[in-house]
């Protein structure tokens, strides 16, 4: 990795970071509505993962979704746009926050029924295969899904076809209120869950985008080269609330416990890993956020100026003509 | 050349699978087994186990896994057992492949075809004899399909593996052994185009899948009584071909609605429903349903029959609609 490679990580993160701070804003003005999900807390695993794969590769993710659209390169106008409901947003406004889909990225989507995209991975897995091409599948989810029907039938699956997908398990401790404690019976080490399939799993820090994106570098090729799918536990911690109608804290847990998490944010340690080990002056990192301000208040821009979408655009999309 | 209707499958399958690799069959032993119901008998010698793959008892996660694979490009067949066992898919079909297309604004599609048997056969009980159509017609995203006859099943099952767009394709268990005419070669049946399976001037029945078979011989016993029965096939559910239901109400002027499934905002609810709005001055008296009784389908064969339309029910039901005969006994309370 050279300067120009740790910069960009920055860059993804940052702007992603920038990106919900200005949701949650546009949210309390009712530019953005229904629901809303911030990924502030978790940037450095959809950056160092999606950092590690190629362009053909596919992502596929759940209903706390800008983060990973964001990270696969989606134009932050088109996203901001889609969750103000325009018609120049990603999906024309029918998708929403939590039903992300920039196709020409591989971006297959958000989806927002807890457990329910994990197979829909397994099955991009299976197509890639069975087109013999060496594509890889990211399946990101929460720790949430993990004791869903539907996550066990994708893991057993994958395992016995060998599909090169990788389920990464954002591990945020909480399935909104819930504690993992309360929810997954192997909550102390739940990659076990995976290796009951067979599927080899690792546990890395999520808040170390290096830590992150290095892992996968190592993950990734053996996916690839047909050694079946992969099992991430990427640790965690959601820094603002499950969703904008719950408070950063919440009655989950307490303010001390969020102040304290948030002493590791994923962005200030890559900042000072990069000032400490030389790889960025303040100067690049000034740049980097002048750049990322910019782009946010382009797509806010863009997104307010664009128009909603006419009423008879309703009916277009329900079938593929 | 006379074929069972579960070789007509087989045989639009085998032609769509040799036209195009990317369709596949997928489903609870539709390989090696050769089929539950021996549907796809020969498939896994011929097309091996890559195009024709043998699943774990795993309905959400197959029928997830076809979806993402037709979000990638490829045109899968999922067998399901039963569609009693779709139940457990039914977020699968209901959340991710009716709605991809539309939540995408038109960035993804997902042409898969999700077929396999449906309604009771002999005694199976209340969780295997269940005519869910009208679930999946309820769906905007969904294509659902219930062909008849053996010459329907295949044309329209080709048409469904050739579309875009999700498609439920519901075979009745008992008609798989039925036998019909079907063409040599490469033929379609559009979707959404029904069909008049016999020609009549008093009344005119809307019937489909195995009810079709049930208004068939009804008709042949109520032109013994003079009375001449015009029956309508709409073969595909949805989209419904009201036109067609409508030009023979045109004609009748009366409408007896047959099917197998619960009365309750059953598939004829809707189908009276279409039919009021666009031909109401046409009639010349309410139109009649005929359904399955509002009651888990019981074991026992006298209970069981009590529960199903048969022949002897639809007559009555045209018989009172013609004012030539008293009420048929109601089965819903």
């Amino acid at each position: 990795m050279d300067r120009q490679d740790f910069l960009s990580l920055y860059r993804h993160m940052l702007l992603i970071r920038r990106f919900e701070e200005k949701s949650a804003e546009m949210y309390a003005l009712a530019k953005i509505a229904g629901f809303l999900h911030l990924y502030i807390g978790e940037e450095a695993i959809a950056v160092g993962a999606i950092a590690a794969i190629e362009p053909d590769d596919y992502v596929i993710s759940s209903y706390r979704d800008h983060g990973h659209c964001l990270a696969r390169g989606s134009d932050p106008r088109l996203v901001m746009a889609e969750l103000f409901g325009k018609a120049t947003g990603l999906c024309k406004g029918k998708g929403g926050s939590m039903h992300l889909v920039d196709a020409a990225r591989n971006f297959m989507g958000g989806y927002a029924i807890v457990g329910g995209h994990l197979p829909l991975a397994t099955g991009l897995a299976f197509a890639a295969q069975y087109q013999k091409r060496d594509q890889v599948v990211l399946c990101f989810f929460g720790e949430g899904a993990l004791p869903t029907g539907q996550a066990h039938e994708a893991f057993n699956l994958a395992a016995l076809w060998k599909l090169p997908v990788i389920f990464i398990c954002e591990n945020n401790r909480y399935g909104m209120g819930t504690p993992v404690k309360k929810a997954v019976a192997l909550y102390s080490n739940i990659a076990e869950t995976a290796r009951s399939y067979g599927i080899p799993a690792e546990r890395v820090d999520g808040m170390d985008v290096l830590a992150v994106q290095t892992l996968m570098c190592v993950i990734v090729p053996k996916v690839r080269s047909a050694q079946g799918p992969y099992f991430v536990e990427a640790t965690t911690y959601r820094f603002m609330g499950h969703s904008m109608a719950d408070p950063a804290h919440g009655h989950y847990r307490t303010k001390e416990e969020v102040e304290e998490e948030r002493r590791r944010d994923p962005l200030a340690l890559l900042r000072r890993t990069m000032l400490d080990q030389n790889l960025a002056g303040d100067a690049d990192l000034k740049l980097v956020e002048r750049d990322v301000t910019e782009a946010i208040a382009a797509a806010v821009k863009f997104a307010d100026e664009s128009p909603f979408p006419p009423r008879d655009a309703l009916y277009e999309h329900v079938y593929d003509e | 050349m006379m074929i069972s209707y579960r070789d007509a499958l087989n045989q639009a399958m085998r032609e769509e699978m040799r036209r195009d690799d990317r369709v596949f069959l997928i489903g609870e032993e539709v390989g090696h087994y050769q089929g539950a119901f021996k549907v796809s008998k020969g498939f896994v010698e011929e097309f091996g186990p890559q195009r024709v793959l043998d699943t774990p008892i795993t309905e959400a996660g197959f029928t997830g896994l076809a979806i993402g694979a037709a979000m990638a490009g490829l045109h899968p067949i999922v067998e399901l057992m039963t569609f009693n066992f779709g139940i457990l898919a039914l977020d699968q079909i209901v959340n991710n492949a009716a709605k991809i297309r539309y939540m995408s604004g038109g960035q993804l599609s997902v042409p898969i075809v999700i077929r396999g048997p449906g309604s009771a056969a002999h005694q199976l009980g209340a969780q295997h004899s269940q005519s869910l159509e009208a679930w999946f017609c309820h769906v905007p995203g969904l294509k659902v399909m219930a062909p008849a006859t053996p010459y329907d099943a295949k044309g329209l099952l080709k048409s469904a593996i050739r579309d875009p767009n999700p498609i439920i394709f519901i075979e009745a268990q008992l008609l798989y052994g039925t036998k019909g005419e079907v063409g040599e070669g490469d033929y379609t049946i559009p979707i959404g185009k029904a069909e008049v399976k016999r020609q009549g001037q008093d009344v005119t029945i809307v019937a489909y899948s195995k009810m079709l078979l049930v208004a068939l011989e009804a008709a042949e016993d109520l032109a013994r009584e003079g009375i001449d029965v015009e029956i309508v096939d709409p073969r595909t559910l949805k989209p419904l071909d009201v036109e067609a239901v409508v030009a023979s109400v045109k004609k009748t002027g009366r409408l007896v609605i047959v099917e197998e499934g619960w009365r309750f905002a059953g598939l004829g609810a809707q189908i009276a429903d279409s039919v009021y709005e666009r031909a109401f001055d046409y009639l010349d008296g309410p139109i009649v349903r005929v359904t399955g009784a509002d009651v888990p389908m019981p074991y026992t064969r006298s209970l069981e029959d009590a529960a199903i339309p048969d022949r002897v029910r639809v007559m009555a039901a045209v018989r009172q609609i013609l004012g030539k005969g008293q009420r048929p006994i109601p089965h819903h309370k």
